[in-house]
């Protein structure tokens, strides 16, 4: 790396020979490696901070036609899209042809060619005991959407037309994306991710709190050694592996137990995300829990408490911004949940707070629907849109975690 | 004559804004042993530091004043801290060998300044080792890790590690403050052995040390330097009052 | 005397019921453990392994499926590592701990690692497919479609974001055990700052490198939702190439449970491929917990 420095330690020295070797400190000397691994060492460095900002910017640009409104095509419509069949693309495979224009503007895109797209989508509808179940997104599957050929030229609109009645749709009841009248109801989505978030953390969150209190406060070293390996690995396990036991396994064992009529539901979802969301849970409030400074816990035991009274009166409160943190990471992670939500919720976006209802989550939306849109269309755009609801949302959660809980960590543990 | 070779005038060290180091002005002599004593706290250790800019590496301590070593100010705007390094070698209270054989972590500093020929390495290694006064202990199991000695060959390993990058001035901050006796009293020896082709500084804690090693004796309290002078004079009639209270022991 | 005994009972019963929240979980895991290799561990063989799906699906093996998941986690640790390695070493070693660059970069590096993985997807869709992708198409193809889709490439660089914050995290932590008077002794020998990093504070990271390594792979080799649509295939007759879509063992087990005409048939495919996938991230993540685990005993020695 540096180059080869004069420095006469290649003669050989003896006990005798005089070590005093003139070296050139006065003038700093330029090492080009260290200043190349420094430069690009901090290059990729913000590396992290780019790619934040370039999800915000994708995500969103992708979003963003659906609200523009004006009279703006980028592109005048002379190009044919070609029509290219997919057939190892999504989930459909019974030979439908799909159609997707090959033009890339972030505005509305040219879809000339684009023809009648029949969809059969990719839903988790229960095949074996209950396919009556999925009401409205029965209905979705079997619409045969006939989109109108339209071309944009330099002042036609026809899509324009359609992302302003998409927008009207958007706090409608119904998400009915794939229509002869397309409805956007994003709001019988959000309020089933709402839904489907508190049925998980009702069942995560004291399940996963209490076993944290019992690791940092009563387990003995055995038992920690045990809990929290274990605690790794199910935070390791695959969110698809939860979510095929859920399907295959939870979704009987819950029906049986609780008799209720649609198999997939919001239930053993939530159930399911639940199990998902507990080592998140569990680490940060065990990592919080721990963090209580011993003298606390001393003081404690020293005025009487007895060790669960220190426990739950003493080291619990102490923790609070820290398990509030687990809670909110919690929400963000079964919030943005999807291979759970697409095979164990049924996906159903019915408008329903029965908790035993079938249920369709914003993520499961994005996961089922994109791979079969058509780029550039509407309904591109509006999954777009709920990617970018999902990652705001994510990121303002994360934003609170990080910033006011652990200021308030601080400041309670250190006292003010 | 006598060269100085350290020469620092009005230095002051920050730490933080918070003065640790205050005026110190002080002249060490070429190829002699010089030690600082005082309590722990004192600066002392700061001090020996910042004579080859260790402390760059900490934040928040800003230095005031001049350090000249060999009449140029290491504190210029244009001093290569790097090659100042090698000139200005240090070895450290822990003994700290790199989890490599013993004959690499010698090499290491020789490699580093671009020397790559086996003949070469091999010949600044026994050197170095020779002069630590440790090569017949390792003669015969250079490829070993350096971790597998013991504390106080650890200690002298570093020394050999220094001495083979061919500094002309040696800090050492209470290289024996971690070893046995026995282990001290070679540490001692080999300093007064190398105080021949080194300029030596020593900081150490133990006054029975800086009376047996060094010809120089500097003694710092709260950031200042107090007294400094020739060992036997301060051993045995100290100027200053604070300095006959704490070599005479009766110092809290 | 007698409220003692009443406080000992409730103190008993209060943490009884932490423990048995610390049990349930436990259960849980093993529960789904035990279900899915048993359900599994008929259909598992080296055929299986090795063979390519046969009539439909139904029957045959889960070999492209095994094949794509290694090239996208192959490709993925190719980009994830050096990038995670190198943020890690501008974290402990260069930047200052609580400038601000450092702070903005910790929180970057935390928030990528709670973005819901289906942004991901859509980020893979929007920057690599429609924009990187479109724009070599454009460049080099005269705007003919090969890298403007999804195929294994895009793919595994979407997921290489996804795990870049495992990387990140893993080696920082290993860093930080190399102790600082090692980096000392180093400088003090003339050597430079980047010298020190490459020959002393790396070589005594290996281990955080390759835990790090070991975790994205694992994380890598189990999710799904990032390649959705940006690259996983239901079915492949051939090996992939980097331009290709592929197969992957995730989305197998999603195809086959929700996608597929006749679930019933295929079930003793689901579980086995359930359990491969488990098997193969339940193997990872040991072996990361444990280099972890003695990188953390070095560090408190």
């Amino acid at each position: 790396m540096t180059k080869k420095n004069k420095v006469k330690t290649s003669q050989t020295r003896g006990e005798d020979i005089q070590p005093s070797v003139h070296i050139d400190i006065t003038r700093k000397r330029f090492r080009i490696g260290d200043f190349l691994a420094e430069k690009i060492i901090k290059g990729v460095a913000f590396l992290s901070i780019t790619i934040i900002v370039l999800i915000f910017f994708f995500v969103f640009r992708e979003a963003f036609p659906i609200f523009n409104t004006s009279k703006e095509i980028i592109k005048p419509a002379t190009e044919q899209a070609k029509a290219d069949t997919q057939e190892t693309y999504g989930a459909v495979t019974d030979g439908d042809s799909k159609v997707k224009p090959n033009e890339i503007n972030g505005a509305v895109s040219d879809t000339s060619a684009k023809k009648d797209v029949q969809e059969t989508y990719g839903d988790v509808t229960d095949k074996q005991e209950n396919p009556e179940q999925n009401g409205v997104q029965k209905a979705n599957s079997s619409a045969i959407t006939a989109k109108s050929t339209s071309t944009y030229t330099v002042s036609a609109g026809s899509g324009t037309d359609d992302n302003q009645s998409a927008l009207k749709t958007m706090l409608s009841k119904e998400w009915v994306p794939v229509s002869e009248k397309p409805r956007y109801g994003i709001l019988a989505l959000i309020i089933g991710t709402f839904k489907i978030t508190l049925i998980s953390l009702l069942f995560a969150a004291p399940l996963a709190i209490l076993a944290a209190l019992y690791t940092a406060e009563f387990a003995n070293k055995r038992m920690k050694e045990i809990i929290k390996p274990t605690i790794e690995l199910l935070a390791g396990f695959p969110s698809v592996v939860i979510g095929f036991f859920a399907l295959m396994v939870l979704a009987t064992f819950l029906q049986n137990v609780f008799h209720y009529s649609t198999r997939l539901n919001s239930f053993v979802g939530g159930i399911a995300m639940g199990i998902a969301a507990i080592p998140i849970i569990f680490t940060i409030t065990e990592d919080a829990l721990t963090a209580v400074p011993r003298s606390f816990n001393e003081a404690s035991l020293a005025l009487g408490a007895s060790k669960w009274q220190t426990a739950f009166f003493v080291i619990l409160p102490a923790a609070t911004p820290g398990i509030f943190a687990a809670i909110l990471l919690g929400i963000g992670r079964v919030f943005g949940e999807t291979m759970i939500a697409l095979m164990a919720t049924g996906n159903a976006a019915l408008m329903d707070l029965n908790p035993f209802e079938s249920v369709r989550t914003l993520a499961a939306t994005i996961g089922a629907e994109m791979a079969e849109v058509v780029f550039g269309d509407t309904h591109y755009n509006v999954l777009f849109l709920i990617g970018s609801l999902l990652f705001v949302f994510t990121f303002v959660l994360n934003a609170i975690a990080e910033f006011y809980v652990k200021g308030k960590l601080m400041k309670r543990i250190q006292g003010k | 004559m006598i060269l100085d070779k350290i020469d620092t005038k009005n230095m002051f060290l920050y730490y933080s804004g918070k003065m640790a180091l205050n005026n110190i002005s002080i002249q060490i002599p070429e190829k002699k042993v010089t030690a600082f004593i005082g309590p722990s706290g004192c600066g002392k250790s700061t001090f020996l530091r910042s004579l080859n800019r260790m402390n760059d590496l900490i934040d928040g301590v800003k230095i005031e004043g001049k350090v000249m070593i060999d009449s140029i100010n290491i504190y210029d705007k244009n001093i290569d801290v790097v090659n100042l390094r090698k000139k200005v070698g240090m070895v450290f209270q822990k003994s700290n060998p790199f989890a490599k054989s013993i004959y690499e972590n010698i090499a290491y500093g020789p490699k580093i300044n671009g020397i790559n020929n086996k003949h070469q390495l091999d010949e600044i290694v026994e050197t170095a080792l020779k002069n630590a006064a440790i090569w017949d202990e390792v003669k015969d199991r250079l490829g070993d890790s350096a971790l597998g000695l013991s504390g106080g060959q650890q200690q002298r390993l570093c020394i050999a590690r220094t001495l083979a990058v061919n500094p002309e001035i040696v800090l050492m901050d209470e290289p024996a403050s971690a070893l046995d006796p026995l282990s001290t009293a070679k540490i001692e020896e080999l300093i007064v052995q190398l105080k021949e082709l080194y300029t030596i500084v020593i900081v150490t804690h133990n006054m029975q040390q800086a009376a047996r090693i060094s010809d120089n004796t500097a003694f710092f309290y709260l950031g200042e330097l107090i007294e400094y002078d020739k060992t036997r004079k301060i051993f045995t009639n100290p100027d200053k009052k604070q300095t006959e209270d704490y070599i005479t022991g009766r110092f809290g | 005397m007698i409220n003692s005994f009443k406080k000992n009972i409730k103190g008993i019963v209060i943490e009884g019921i932490t423990l048995v929240s610390a049990l349930l979980i436990i259960a849980i895991v093993i529960i789904m453990l035990l279900v899915i290799f048993i359900g599994g561990k008929d259909t598992l063989s080296w055929e299986f392994l090795t063979s390519f799906p046969t009539e439909g699906m139904t029957k045959g093996g889960i070999f492209p499926a095994l094949y794509g998941t290694a090239l996208l986690v192959i490709i993925m640790s190719i980009a994830a590592v050096p990038f995670g390695t190198i943020t890690a070493i501008y974290l402990t070693e260069y930047a200052k701990e609580n400038s601000i660059i450092a702070k903005t970069i910790r929180f970057a590096v935390r928030t990528l690692a709670v973005i819901p993985s289906i942004i991901y997807g859509l980020f893979g869709l929007g920057f690599f497919i429609k924009f990187v992708g479109a724009h070599i198409d454009g460049a080099f193809f005269g705007g003919e479609l090969r890298w403007g889709q999804p195929n294994l490439l895009w793919a595994s660089l979407t997921m290489s974001l996804l795990t870049l914050p495992v990387v990140i995290v893993s080696v920082e932590e290993s860093l930080k055990t190399v102790p600082q008077d090692l980096r000392a002794a180093s400088l003090a020998l003339g050597a430079t700052k980047w010298q020190t990093i490459r020959k002393v504070v790396l070589p005594g990271s290996i281990s955080g490198i390759m835990t790090g390594t070991i975790l994205a792979v694992s994380r890598g080799a189990g999710e799904v939702a990032p390649i959705l649509f940006t690259g996983a295939a239901y079915y492949l007759a051939t090996l992939p190439g980097l331009s290709d879509q592929f197969m992957v063992l995730g989305y197998h087990i999603y195809v086959l449970t929700t996608q597929s005409a006749n679930v019933d048939q295929t079930l003793p495919i689901q579980f086995g491929t359930t359990c491969v996938l488990l098997l193969l991230t339940f193997v990872l993540n040991m072996t990361a917990v444990i280099l972890r685990y003695r990188i953390r005993k070095k560090k408190n020695r």
